[in-house]
């Protein structure tokens, strides 16, 4: 699939209907998550006939581009029922088959290295401090062979530090800079649009063989 | 969906599951996948799970990884673990009884402050 169908099939998803600011629900535009995506796989390989997780799926974007892209299967995991019944449609809409769980990624207790890849735009851990990290940590341990994020480029460093020091990364590296363009969603937004500086992440977690059953 | 293994292995394994409703999708075939799937998984949980849902055909014990030269033991093997999907139920923790409902294929496994 060619990146401009694959951005605008994403385009026409459905997004959250009232956002919920406690869990800092932004939608994952179509711009970004196409490319994001579009790079797993056609310089990586990370997502053709690969398990795929989507962290914290929201309306499901990041999951849904992994199906489009003949990931084997990808399964959706977010706190949120409404959002999840908007991935679910947005799925059928689609009609390709994403299995979507209900559960908190810090109580996410899996068995076996089934997943290779993760994929989310986390919370950036504005309003509750440090859920971004939670998420990183969770994700490296599931994954098999790599993660992809998006962090503000501000916390850059400490994202490349934590990663490789306590989240049992061997590499993390910023694939690219991209802008995040947050429309304005919740009231407490004085501006119209802003736009913030993301960056792109591929995180590749040490080889786990000796810890699998 | 995977509802057997990658679903059921959350919170204690494997999470017993309580049929209400069963459905299957079609999804296409891949053999090298299940290949490379048939290593990682935990065969027996498989194997139960898709026998509650009302699949019989696999083997109950692990198999010997010769048969995934069989087009017919690939193609069961498929169904059970890609086409079966719980669309109502629960999973139940083995150990502790408790449910995690399933509503629209989708179990919630949120849990209670005291189960943090």
């Amino acid at each position: 699939m060619k990146l401009k169908q694959l951005e605008s099939l994403l385009g026409n998803l459905q997004q959250f209907d009232n956002p919920k600011i406690e869990l800092e629900q932004y939608p994952t535009g179509a711009h970004i998550a196409s490319r994001m995506l579009y790079t797993a796989e056609n310089s990586y390989g990370d997502v053709s006939n690969k398990v795929v997780a989507d962290f914290g799926c929201g309306c499901g974007t990041l999951g849904l581009a992994a199906t489009l892209l003949d990931a084997e299967h990808v399964i959706g995991i977010d706190v949120d029922d409404e959002s999840l019944e908007i991935a679910s449609i947005n799925a059928d809409d689609l009609e390709v088959e994403m299995g979507l769980i209900q559960c908190e990624i810090k109580n996410l207790n899996w068995r076996g290295q089934i997943v290779d890849t993760v994929v989310m735009n986390p919370p950036f851990g504005t309003r509750k401090k440090g859920v971004d990290m939670e998420f990183l940590s969770v994700a490296l341990k599931v994954a098999s062979e790599a993660v992809y994020s998006l962090h503000k480029t501000t916390t850059r460093e400490h994202i490349k530090r934590a990663a490789l020091r306590d989240y049992n990364a061997s590499s993390a590296e910023v694939i690219c800079e991209l802008r995040y363009d947050l429309p304005k969603l919740y009231k407490f937004h004085k501006k119209k649009d802003v736009d913030i500086a993301v960056d792109l992440w591929r995180f590749v977690p040490k080889s786990k063989q000796e810890s699998s059953s | 969906m995977l509802s057997s293994n990658i679903k059921g292995v959350i919170n204690g394994f494997p999470l017993r599951i309580e049929v209400e409703k069963v459905v299957e999708k079609q999804v296409d075939f891949n053999p090298d996948f299940l290949k490379n799937m048939f290593s990682k998984i935990d065969w027996k949980a498989l194997a139960d799970a898709s026998k509650i849902m009302g699949y019989a055909e696999l083997p109950e014990e692990v198999p010997d990884a010769s048969v995934l030269d069989s087009d017919e033991f690939l193609q069961k093997f498929h169904h059970a673990l890609l086409e079966l999907h719980l669309e109502e139920g629960a999973l139940v923790c083995p150990e502790t009884g408790r449910r995690f409902p399933v509503n629209k294929g989708i179990p919630n496994m949120l849990l209670h402050e005291d189960e943090v």
